[in-house]
């Protein structure tokens, strides 16, 4: 299968195979206005399958939501036609407004203005708990 | 301007400067008797505790301070909606410190970010209690003599005890401490805590439902009691509140050395008869709690 090469944009690779919507909505990639191309099940060398996420578009991207969904992913960056830069993603220490706590018991339940903050707890096995109550993000 | 939500805040210097500091307070009151004049101490607590609201109000009275405050959320602006962080900053033009008690988990976290003066966690939900661990650090030091080469027992409610989970978390960081954790299987402590912290630092600990078969290796014995406020469910709460009952009896394979703590307030979980043995120390605990706050709020008010 081909897809156009983009000249100005960023190409997601190595994305999990079947994540590349769970990111298009996080990213909100919807409100683009380019083009967009979602590769899912692309073979992969290294993993298998995975599935590629190119946006034809120089847009600011929050890394940390990206590697909080998954740190495996591989950021390009394309000018011109040519790859300029290759952005390898982390864990983030702290993650805001992302997900939302589901303890009963927490601050957050009742003030709903509260920012929600997870914290990077267990960066082996990728554990992320709420910054007020402690609980395990799900 | 420094607040205290969690122990893990504290190095374990900071801790053994703030027992220091209660031991010289017990030893010479007197000396400390102005050490806060003028200062104002509120006691915000949003959900009833007679023990720790009046341990914080007699350790600011103790060093020549004065306390204002209220003693239930429905006493205070919070029944008409305001939120926390909007009370203590009004509170923080009142008051140079503030003690916070809520029901939910976080909130004087929320209290913290908010102050402009600092914020003592006076425990919040099921979550944390900072100055309960500091009172059971201080009882454990003058009962031992050391916070180390120590094996403790925890028994009772492990699941949402959190002066356990605190203390577990505490004297984990002490050279060669070991746990006996004996509760009923409902109540066993959470796989995070045992995860985290036990099994992350390859500390020695056994897991039972037998009180009396570890009883002759502890030192320290640390009851709880089943707190009908922390269950959802009435007859779960009904099911495990009698689990584990201290008496005479199962004391007779104890050391006589052995120091019995014990949060309280206490339901049936001690019985009456123990009060009387020299192994009890709960009632000295209590003492000591307030001994530890007056330390507690000398350093967070930066006085000398």
């Amino acid at each position: 299968m081909n897809i156009d090469s983009i000249h100005n944009g960023i190409v997601l690779d190595h994305i999990k195979a079947g994540k590349a919507m769970e990111i298009y909505r996080f990213l909100g990639l919807d409100d683009l206005d380019c083009s967009v191309a979602i590769i899912k099940n692309a073979p992969s060398k290294k993993q298998g399958k995975k599935d590629i996420i190119k946006i034809d578009s120089e847009m600011a991207l929050d890394l940390n939501i990206l590697g909080f969904i998954d740190p495996e992913i591989t950021v390009n960056v394309i000018k011109d036609g040519a790859l300029i830069e290759k952005k390898h993603l982390t864990l983030p220490r702290q993650i805001r407004d992302v997900l939302k706590c589901k303890n009963p018991r927490c601050i957050t339940s009742v003030e709903q203005e509260l920012p929600h903050i997870f914290n990077l707890t267990d960066p082996r096995r990728a554990v992320y708990r709420c910054a007020y109550c402690e609980t395990k993000a799900e | 301007m420094r607040s205290l939500i969690d122990i893990q805040q504290l190095s374990v210097e900071e801790i053994d400067e703030l027992i220091a500091k209660a031991n010289d307070i017990i030893a010479h009151p007197e000396a400390y008797r102005e050490k806060c004049k003028y200062k104002k101490l509120a006691t915000l607590f949003f959900e009833p505790s007679t023990r720790t609201r009046l341990s914080f109000e007699a350790a600011m009275y103790e060093l020549g301070g004065q306390v204002l405050g209220f003693s239930e959320a429905q006493s205070s602006s919070a029944a008409k909606g305001e939120s926390v962080s909007d009370t203590v900053r009004v509170v923080s033009g009142y008051a140079d410190i503030i003690a916070m008690r809520h029901p939910k988990e976080g909130a004087p976290l929320v209290a913290s970010m908010a102050a402009t003066v600092p914020v003592i966690n006076a425990g919040d939900g099921g979550h944390l209690h900072p100055t309960q661990t500091l009172t059971d650090l201080l009882t454990i030091s003058r009962e031992k003599g050391r916070l180390d080469n120590l094996t403790i027992g925890f028994c009772g409610d492990l699941k949402f005890g959190r002066t356990v989970h605190s203390l577990i978390a505490a004297m984990a960081r002490y050279e060669n401490v070991k746990f006996a954790l004996i509760s009923p299987a409902e109540l066993k402590l959470p796989s995070y805590i045992k995860k985290e912290i036990l099994q992350e630092k390859k500390l020695e600990y056994i897991q039972t439902t037998d009180l009396s078969s570890v009883m002759p290796q502890l030192d320290i014995l640390y009851m709880t009691r089943v707190q009908r406020e922390r269950f959802f469910n009435e007859e779960d709460y009904l099911r495990l509140k009698d689990s584990y009952i201290l008496t005479p009896q199962k004391l007779e394979n104890a050391r006589s050395d052995l120091s019995i703590l014990h949060p309280l307030p206490r339901v049936n979980e001690i019985s009456t008869a123990i009060d009387s043995d020299p192994r009890a120390c709960y009632f000295k605990q209590a003492l000591y709690g307030k001994y530890i706050r007056m330390a507690l709020i000398m350093k967070l008010l930066e006085v000398e």
